[in-house]
């Protein structure tokens, strides 16, 4: 390190405590924020310190919980350098590189928009690139902009890369054609293909000729087992596959990964067939990285998931279960997961922050409808309360059964009031009504802060 | 009364939850007594124009929308067709970009459109997102604010007298400069405006049904009795305050 390099670290650093001592959340930006301003170069300094390199992952929906994955995964081999917080602009790797003084790997998740700056900076030696649906547009514009984008990133990355990419999403899986180290997962199991493909389904037409591609199964959104009829484009045979998918509702699932060298037996706490689509990309990029296949099985037994993402929190005899939900193609999976068994109340939570999303018209896109039938009671919270009541209205559920709650504290304790005793209230909160949400429930001890949270 | 919808190209012109305006006319139909019935119209289907009381296009990303226009090109006689005999339309986004003259992109090359809305779009450079709020006054007299959210790179400049939707109070509009947003030629309505735009707007929404029933019917158009929309109230609310705190800014 040189000795400007130290000298910016060490304040830095200082500025990050600074800022939990005055108990303005978890500082866990700030020391990045001062030191990619001073010196952005820095963050290349940083990570070529790192004795094992790097492994970036980016992907619209499922990144933080696939870098989780893979830092459980790999955490007993190497000392990691780890944007847990899901801080994933390159002020946010900044700081964990900073703190993570003693990493000899790095795992960091990337925004979408910020993978091409990370990636020409930090030389990584995996990346692995998951998905690409309609998220936030008022952010990144179209998905066609981030797909190019990324085109032009992975081009420019060192031919020794190894590239992980989706075969199942017609897009990414176009990024490794030609590259010569490259590993490409999928999911393998058409009795889980939806029917028909979801109304918000994103790369339908054929990324070569623009005809609607053919489904042999369709699992989450677009991804799945493609073919184009007009010009042949298909999926990309499978590296690494998940088959004899066994779902078992909110409990998680049981699955078969095949890799080169063998197939391994999962056992999975999370539930829903995107967290298998999260676990096959975590074992994809460990795989890459030198982990071995117990090495995986092992680490992803032992999973639990990422912050905010799912979690079960008992209070009073009763169990909160929350889940993530910030775009249709995500929060379709999260109410997937619940049809088997609709809860009898539901909590939404909609804020309209930058970091939610401005433009609340996704939630028109969700395939909200199967639940509705069935819901007993639904309570809307969150700045866009009334927005979001109008979805349900508009879909079907009838007056009697919704409830509007702008404030999260007061929805939260009629949701849990409205459930009974030995039951699970399930609350579906975008992301900064999840901050918000683990804050009221930090406040009654509930919950640890999440920059307390456990490290692997 | 059966009311028929033409929805133009649902699969592939859906990026800001179009269908939560279908949705918003079906129930506002039903629960005057009307009964909404859509049907898709796709890439090589016949536009047949005299079948439809309300037609309706969406928004999608500029590759969708490069995959659809020869076909709406090909649709613009019975478009107009349609829309002298008086049904009512409704085009958001793409929808309304397609609908004018043309989009010249950035590269010069120019993306012909059905010529029913006297505009023309041309690619800028910044995008324009963020919330929006309007004012209209589509009947002499009657005043009333719109809410939604916009979110193009298209820059759409009306012809000289051509009536706008609205004005921007906060947001871009059509070009971020000329004040105006959208464009309004007898029963058709084009607007950048999504959000979906019509469940926090539903003053629109019924001027519309009554347009199209008036169409149905054979009859002058008629106001539809009232619902009592307050949660739609606060939804426009929300959203309008949105606009004001931070509608326009790049």
């Amino acid at each position: 390190m040189g000795l400007r390099l130290g000298i910016e670290t060490l304040a830095a650093r200082g500025l990050g405590a600074l800022s939990r001592a005055a108990g303005r959340g978890g500082g866990t930006t700030l020391p990045g924020k001062l030191l990619w301003k001073l010196d952005p170069g820095s963050v290349d300094a940083l990570a070529a310190r790192l004795s094992k390199g790097s492994a970036l992952v980016s992907a619209t929906n499922g990144k933080t919980t696939t870098t989780a994955m893979a830092a459980r995964i790999l955490g007993d081999g190497s000392r990691l350098a780890w944007n847990q917080s899901g801080a994933n602009l390159l002020s946010g790797i900044a700081s964990e590189l900073m703190s993570a003084r003693r990493a000899e790997l790095g795992l960091f998740e990337v925004d979408e928009g910020a993978f091409p700056e990370a990636a020409a900076r930090m030389r990584p030696r995996v990346v692995a690139l998951s998905n690409l649906f309609r998220d936030q547009l008022d952010r990144y514009g179209e998905l066609e902009l981030v797909a190019e984008r990324w085109r032009a990133a992975v081009g420019a990355l060192s031919g020794e890369t190894m590239l992980v990419v989706n075969a199942d999403d017609p897009v990414v899986a176009s990024l490794a054609d030609g590259r010569r180290h490259a590993l490409r997962f999928g999911l393998d199991d058409p009795r889980h293909a939806r029917p028909t493909l979801q109304h918000a389904a994103d790369s339908k037409y054929c990324i070569r000729c623009g005809a609607p591609y053919e489904y042999a199964a369709a699992y989450v959104g677009h991804l799945g087992d493609y073919r184009c009829p007009a010009c042949d484009h298909a999926r990309p045979p499978l590296d690494l596959a998940a088959r004899e998918v066994e779902l078992r509702g909110l409990l998680g699932s049981r699955f078969r990964i095949d890799a080169p060298d063998g197939a391994v037996d999962i056992e999975l706490g999370l539930p829903g067939l995107y967290n298998v689509y999260n676990a096959t990309a975590a074992a994809s990029l460990s795989l890459a990285l030198g982990a071995s296949l117990s090495d995986v099985q092992t680490g992803l037994k032992a999973f639990s998931a990422a912050f905010g993402r799912f979690e079960r929190i008992p209070t009073g005899g009763k169990t909160i279960v929350v889940l993530l939900v910030k775009n249709p193609a995500g929060a379709n999976e999260v109410l997937r997961t619940l049809e088997t068994g609709v809860p009898p109340v539901l909590v939404l939570a909609l804020n309209d922050a930058i970091a939610d999303g401005q433009d609340v018209s996704w939630i028109w896109d969700v395939d909200f409808e199967p639940i509705l039938e069935h819901a007993g009671r639904v309570v809307v919270s969150g700045d866009r309360a009334a927005e979001l009541g109008l979805r349900m209205l508009y879909g079907g559920l009838s007056e009697d059964r919704l409830e509007v709650e702008p404030a999260l504290e007061r929805a939260l304790d009629r949701g849990l009031e409205l459930v009974e005793a030995g039951t699970e209230l399930v609350v579906l909160p975008t992301y900064t009504a999840m901050l918000a949400l683990r804050e009221i429930l930090s406040a009654r001890g509930l919950v640890r802060p999440y920059w307390e949270g456990e490290r692997p | 009364m059966n009311i028929v919808v033409g929805h133009l190209y649902p699969g592939y012109l859906n990026i800001y939850a179009d269908r939560g305006n279908m949705a918003v006319l079906g129930r506002r139909a039903a629960l005057r007594g009307h009964e909404l019935d859509v049907r898709s119209v796709g890439i090589g289907d016949p536009l047949d124009p005299d079948a439809y009381d309300l037609v309706y296009i969406g928004g999608g990303q500029d590759r969708e929308q490069a995959l659809v226009a020869p076909d709406l090109v090909e649709k613009s006689e019975a478009v107009h067709a349609a829309h002298a005999s008086g049904a009512a339309l409704l085009a958001v986004c793409g929808g309304y970009q397609l609908l004018g003259r043309g989009y010249r992109g950035r590269d010069g090359s120019v993306m012909p459109g059905v010529r029913l809305f006297p505009h023309e779009t041309v690619a800028g450079s910044a995008r324009m997102i963020g919330d929006v709020l309007l004012e209209c006054e589509l009947e002499p007299g009657e005043k009333h604010q719109l809410a939604g959210f916009e979110n193009h790179v298209g820059r759409t400049i009306l012809d000289h007298g051509a009536p706008p939707l609205g004005r921007v109070l906060f947001g871009f509009g059509n070009d971020g400069e000329s004040g105006f947003e959208g464009c309004r030629i007898g029963r058709a309505i084009g607007t950048y405006l999504h959000g979906p735009l019509l469940p926090r707007n539903p003053w629109l929404a019924d001027w519309l049904l009554a347009q199209a029933i008036a169409h149905a019917s054979g009859s002058a158009p008629r106001p539809l009795d009232p619902l009592p929309d307050e949660l739609e109230e606060e939804a426009f609310r929300v959203a309008a305050d949105r606009a004001r705190k931070r509608g326009g800014r790049r």
